[in-house]
């Protein structure tokens, strides 16, 4: 096939009408723009609530105890004590865990400095910061030996400090907590709110021994956060956890649960993968009327070229010639429209994240789709004309006015 | 003459199937045309020149008869093959010149070679299609849009895009119907030129005159050949140019 003189004659076709080349291009540059730039946007969206669900940690396995029931009352998860300090020390030791924290909950009001403040008081191990993927801005974290001497030390969170210290600085300060008064020792890095809008800096952390022991005296833990070894082994942590939690318990019915972040990590894929569905649907949409733009300016060219297309066939151009010049000329004008969409597109989602800062990406896959959808939709499209023109009789043709 | 003809017409019919009616129009032409002869095909409209005319330039089938064109059967051949036949083995020249609009006469010469069966390189292609434009005297002009050139120039091109890929049949149809009378006979000339280098010319005319220029007339009236009579008195147009430009230059004196 002579594709290399078929393509010359195609470029050449085009630039002699440059105007009509770009308003047909038009209907496929705003689609495939659209496109792209609703991809970037909703990807750069999709991919900071992922950072912010992977922010919680990875890795996190949560044991929650089971549900406590009353007579016709039941509780939520957590309200039965089942979970026992001793089960946390045990899941510590099977093979794909890395680090566990036996926390206990309590809201309490808390005096420091002439002030005071209701907010959530944590006991919680010294491995809870790498757990949760959070560290500490000044001072340290407690140690294991406070927490085997009951230690009356604390970490606080941000905003703790503005209400209680305004201004000051609360390292070896003391704050009372049931009139107990604790020192703290550490304060966390500000996380700002969580996804459900929680102030992830509303918080008290101390020694879960101490929480148990001198706060509210009790015997078993609200839930266990564990760490698995690695994001690939939390299916196999998890299995390994709910297996020695049921011999440990000796229970028919299991009397606990356990979920880790991953399941909170699939259901926001699963919502992007469900605008992902709607979006490839308006680009379906918009290429399809881009595509019929191209077949009509197509059959337009190929009447209008009709004498033309009779010159060439009488100096020896085969049909296939003629098909193949028509069809690269509707290749080319849906593959360069496709490229400029795809361009001002990521041109678009750019200009708005750097007015409204919101964080956009554009995934390369979306653009290689882009890209080979708007060639298919010009051979598609293309076709018809082209093999209209190449079934033309040479002599009709040549005397065509 | 020994050599074989390029052109064997035997016994070739050409029925139209149009609606209800059939139309006859070629009955049974016999013709062979040898390399180096200049014919005129000549006849009244409905004649079926131009249709004899497209069965030669192997656009169309006959529908009976043979017809071997350098030794090659076309009567059999597809559209491909017919396609290749015409890239290779004939040069058109139209009445309308048929260049292609807004592409340079260079570009418009190099065309043929674009649909050559074998890849021609571009540097060869557009040595050839110079080399063809300086035969018909418009070397300095290649650059221009056939908008800029005048009839007689187009139809220049429109010979050397003939003439590149050295076919061993030119065909012109009516070269000079579009034309005026001096224009006719430079266009004659150019022809005249080209068939004493041996090239192998059929036109098609309804102008005596033009006939007069060629060196064979085959005359056909309702799709057969009733005269085909060697020209007496050929007309030689470099003499008649001089002639008429020597007229024209008496007029201006006179007046």
């Amino acid at each position: 096939m002579r594709i290399f003189a078929s393509l010359k004659i195609a470029g050449r076709a085009l630039r002699r009408n440059k105007m009509r080349s770009l308003l047909t291009m038009l209907g496929i540059i705003i689609g495939v723009g659209a496109v792209i730039g609703s991809v970037s946007l909703t990807t750069g969206a999709t991919k900071q609530v992922e950072d912010q669900v992977a922010s919680l940690g990875e890795n996190v396995v949560t044991v929650f105890s089971g549900n406590f029931t009353s007579g016709a009352m039941r509780g939520g998860w957590g309200s039965a004590p089942t979970l026992t300090v001793e089960d946390a020390k045990a899941i510590a030791q099977l093979p794909h865990v890395l680090a566990v924290s036996p926390e206990v909950r309590d809201r309490e009001q808390i005096l420091a400095n002439g002030l005071n403040w209701n907010t959530q008081v944590m006991g919680e191990s010294p491995d809870y910061p790498q757990i949760v993927n959070r560290t500490i801005t000044s001072g340290s974290m407690f140690s294991d030996q406070d927490v085997r001497s009951l230690a009356k030390s604390a970490i606080v969170g941000k905003t703790v400090v503005d209400q209680l210290f305004p201004g000051e600085n609360p390292l070896g300060e003391t704050l009372r907590i049931r009139n107990i008064p604790f020192q703290i020792v550490g304060v966390l890095t500000p996380k700002g709110f969580n996804l459900f809008g929680q102030d992830q800096d509303d918080i008290v952390i101390v020694p879960y021994t101490s929480h148990m022991h001198r706060i509210t005296t009790r015997t078993f833990l609200n839930d266990i956060l564990v760490e698995a070894s690695s994001d690939k082994d939390i299916v196999q942590a998890q299995n390994e956890i709910t297996d020695l939690l049921t011999t440990r318990h000796r229970s028919k019915e299991p009397d606990f649960t356990v979920r880790n972040q991953a399941d909170l990590m699939q259901r926001v894929s699963e919502s992007s993968r469900t605008m992902g569905f709607l979006l490839a649907g308006v680009a379906a949409v918009s290429l399809i009327v881009g595509g019929i733009g191209i077949m009509n300016i197509m059959l337009v060219s190929v009447t209008e070229r009709t004498r033309e297309i009779g010159i060439r066939m009488a100096v020896g151009a085969r049909g296939a010639d003629i098909l193949v010049q028509f069809l690269i000329e509707a290749v080319t004008l849906s593959a360069i429209g496709g490229s400029i969409g795809i361009a001002s597109g990521m041109t678009f989602s750019w200009l708005i994240a750097s007015l409204k800062d919101w964080p956009t990406v554009t995934p390369s896959l979306w653009i290689v789709i882009a890209f080979i959808s708007s060639t298919i939709v010009g051979i598609i499209s293309g076709f018809y004309p082209a093999w209209k023109a190449s079934k033309l009789d040479p002599i009709d043709a040549l005397r065509y006015e | 003459m020994q050599t074989n003809p390029v052109i064997k017409l035997a016994e070739i019919h050409k029925v139209y199937h149009t609606g209800e009616v059939d139309v006859h129009a070629v009955r049974g032409i016999t013709l062979e045309i040898f390399p180096g002869e200049f014919v005129a095909l000549m006849g009244a409209s409905g004649s079926g020149k131009s249709t004899l005319m497209n069965m030669i330039g192997a656009l169309d089938r006959p529908t009976g008869g043979n017809y071997l064109l350098d030794g090659i059967d076309v009567s059999t051949l597809d559209r491909d093959a017919l396609a290749d036949v015409r890239n290779e083995k004939i040069g058109f020249v139209f009445q309308g010149f048929n260049l292609l609009s807004r592409t340079s006469a260079l570009e418009n010469v190099e065309m043929p070679m674009l649909y050559h069966r074998h890849r021609i390189h571009s540097r060869e292609q557009r040595e050839r299609a110079m080399h063809a434009l300086e035969l018909v005297g418009l070397g300095s002009r290649a650059d221009h849009h056939p908008n800029q050139l005048s009839g007689g120039q187009q139809q220049r091109v429109a010979i050397a895009r003939a003439l590149v890929n050295q076919p061993s049949l030119l065909l012109a149809d009516e070269p000079t119907g579009n034309l005026d009378s001096q224009t006719s006979i430079e266009i004659m000339g150019v022809f005249q030129k080209l068939n004493d280098q041996g090239i192998t010319i059929v036109m098609v005319t309804h102008e005596l005159d033009i006939a007069r220029y060629t060196r064979r007339n085959v005359i056909l009236r309702d799709g057969v050949i009733v005269s085909d009579t060697a020209v007496a008195s050929r007309l030689n147009a470099e003499m008649e140019l001089q002639q008429l430009r020597a007229a024209q230059q008496a007029v201006k004196l006179a007046s």
